[in-house]
């Protein structure tokens, strides 16, 4: 068995803290294993994110920095991965499950003729060896135990299934490795990144999450529980009904094929409770359902259930918490 | 213009699963199965680019014969032919790549579509190991595509955390479908019978040369614990009183 290379990702500048669950994942398992770990960073003008991700007490950090790796395209950071995995003899490699692992973790395995496993829930390891892993399946219906064989293994790591990494007072060293990218053999180019504005937590930052469903009946709907998102600093999240019906963007959905999250207080309102729903955020802590139907199969996983209209019942719920807050 | 599309036979997401009593999968008897819903769009997105640009629309499954079903389903949405690469062995998302770039290299198809990901593995790795064999770019997440006048390249929006990117990728290409994409039609009852006319090629996995042995296999399936339903509450007072004195998160 190798080290173990964490690839970490940085937004604005910063260390993206999604990324410390693998951060975690990644130093646990090198020390089961004997092996080094490294965080690796790609991209340019990552100053502030890589002195960040020297401070988790990983044994260095890998830097690619090119003014060509300035916009994120999978094609050249597959090209800058591989050459970073390969300045190391690396066995695992890591990253926290997301939009931008997903789309090029596959990529990097093939490079590396790597297994690849996604959004795996843990690591086993015995006699200093990567023996396995679990991971969901069938919307999370199923944990699978699986078996990854091979040299070196790439796999993605659910944020929620592990903690946050820690930071320690030592830095570590950081060593710059150098790629070229020859732009023009890539035959992609990123031509513009939209963000959605919004000044809430991202769902996978929040310790709230207000989710909303077909039940809302409408953009108007979703109105009415941001009042209530805004007394908890919450992220809004939503069912597929809702982002299919175009009422809010495509990245706040909560479920199998949107995100993962886990959570202290999760309020679903207007939600039924589809198992490809549950399986994004049946981790929480504590989850609360707002829904009409006193049979709704929210209600059988919910730790508070209301059966209510919620136009009715999210203002009065609103006006209860600022009197006890 | 050639577009190339994947069709994976899944478990129907409404059916409810049982492990088999030794534990190595689940139960598949009695349970419905249908073409894995991002497939559909893929399908969908590929029928209305050759409607724009005329062209061919190809839809390869790789599986036991059975597999067949699913992809008479893309055919009577309006695929023109079949191919089905006959494999009754376990793979992994490599494999399925693997077998694909011989697939393609056999067809040269401009454009290649698949879902996002095949909601029983929930892997989400085909396309993109795809894209990386073949050397050719990719779009992931996929809510639009627009091919250039001179059919040289793509410009495809594309979901990501957070917002959406606006990617360009030169053909030949591989992109994979995101909910967003277009809604699947349904296929009328004269273009189901139809679709059992249109040629379906037969291929194995020997004749195609391509290398299978999955690197990540399935040991074994559990249940996870459930959670436990809590208590209903009788008002919103009540609700209040329970988050703040019990759950203590307000
Ligand atoms: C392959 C696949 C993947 C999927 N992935 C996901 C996923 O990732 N995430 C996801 O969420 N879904 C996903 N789905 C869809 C999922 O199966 C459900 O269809 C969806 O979650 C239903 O959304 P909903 O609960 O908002 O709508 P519905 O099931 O229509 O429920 C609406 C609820 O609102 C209640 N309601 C109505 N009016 C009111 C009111 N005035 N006040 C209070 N309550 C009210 C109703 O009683 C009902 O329970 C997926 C489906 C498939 C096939
Ligand atoms: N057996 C198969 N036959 C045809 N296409 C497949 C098969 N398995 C996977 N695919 C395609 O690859 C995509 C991603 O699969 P996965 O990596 O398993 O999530 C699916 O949406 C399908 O389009």
């Amino acid at each position: 068995m190798g080290n173990v290379i964490i690839l970490c990702e940085h937004k604005n500048g910063d260390l993206v803290k999604q990324s410390l669950s693998a951060i975690k994942a990644g130093i646990d398992a090198a020390k089961a294993t004997s092996g080094k770990s490294f965080l690796l960073l790609i991209g340019s003008g990552i100053d502030k994110a890589k002195e960040a991700a020297s401070r988790f007490g990983a044994d260095g950090v890998i830097t690619v920095e090119d003014a060509s790796l300035a916009g994120y395209t999978a094609e050249a950071y597959a090209i800058a991965a591989f050459e970073a995995v390969k300045s190391q003899s690396a066995g695992l490699v890591l990253a926290t499950t997301s939009a931008f692992s997903k789309d090029l973790f596959p990529r990097l395995a093939v490079k590396l003729k790597a297994g690849m496993v996604s959004d795996i829930l843990s690591i086993k390891t015995d006699g200093g060896k990567i023996a396995g892993f679990t991971r969901a399946m069938w919307a999370g219906s199923m944990v699978a135990d699986v078996e990854v064989s091979g040299d070196t293994i790439v796999a993605t790591v659910r944020g929620t299934a592990f903690a946050h990494a820690e930071a320690v007072s030592a830095a570590s060293p950081i060593t710059p490795v150098s790629v070229k990218i020859d732009q023009g053999a890539l035959k992609a180019k990123s031509l513009e990144v939209i963000e959605h504005k919004s000044t809430r937590p991202q769902l996978a930052d929040a310790s709230v999450v207000i989710s909303g469903g077909r039940g809302l009946k409408g953009p108007e709907g979703f109105k009415i529980i941001e009042q209530l998102a805004d007394l908890f600093g919450a992220a809004i999240g939503a069912s597929r009904a809702a982002v299919d019906a175009g009422w809010v963007p495509n990245d706040l959905q909560v479920g199998q094929t949107g995100k993962i999250v886990a959570p202290n207080l999760y309020i679903a309102i207007g939600i039924s409770g589809a198992i490809q729903h549950l399986a994004g955020m049946k981790d929480s802590k504590t989850i609360v359902a707002i829904n009409k139907d006193p049979d709704a199969p929210i209600f059988q996983i919910a730790d508070y259930g209301l059966v209510a209209d919620f136009a009715k019942a999210v203002p009065e719920l609103v006006e209860e918490i600022k009197k006890v807050k | 213009m050639k577009i190339l599309v994947t069709v994976k036979r899944v478990s129907d997401p409404e059916a409810k699963l049982k492990i088999k009593p030794d534990g190595s999968w689940i139960q598949t008897e009695g349970v419905k199965f249908v073409v894995n819903p991002f497939d559909e769009i893929a399908v969908e997105e590929a029928l209305r680019i050759k409607e724009k640009q005329t062209g061919e629309v190809v839809v390869v499954s790789i599986g036991e014969k059975v597999v067949t079903e699913q992809m008479r389903a893309a055919l009577a949405m309006g695929a023109d032919r079949g191919i089905f690469v006959n494999y009754t062995g376990s793979y992994d998302s490599y494999d399925v790549a693997n077998i694909l770039q011989k697939v393609v290299e056999q067809e040269k198809p401009d454009i290649i579509i698949l879902g996002k990901q095949a909601v029983d593995d929930d892997m989400g790795a085909a396309g993109f190991m795809l894209a990386e064999l073949l050397g050719y770019p990719q779009a992931a997440f996929a809510s639009k595509v627009e091919i250039s006048d001179d059919k040289k390249k793509a410009k495809v929006t594309r979901e990501i955390d957070g917002g959406l990117e606006v990617k360009e990728v030169e053909l030949p290409c591989v992109i994979t479908a995101d909910l967003r994409l277009n809604t699947p039609r349904y296929a009328s009852l004269p273009n189901i019978m139809k679709a059992k006319q249109k040629p379906v090629k037969e291929v194995t996995v020997d004749a195609l040369g391509a290398a299978v042995k999955p690197r990540v296999t399935v040991k074994k399936l559990t249940e996870p614990p459930k959670r436990k339903g809590g208590v209903k509450v009788e008002s919103v007072q009540d609700l209040v009183t329970k988050l703040k004195n019990e759950a203590k998160v307000i």
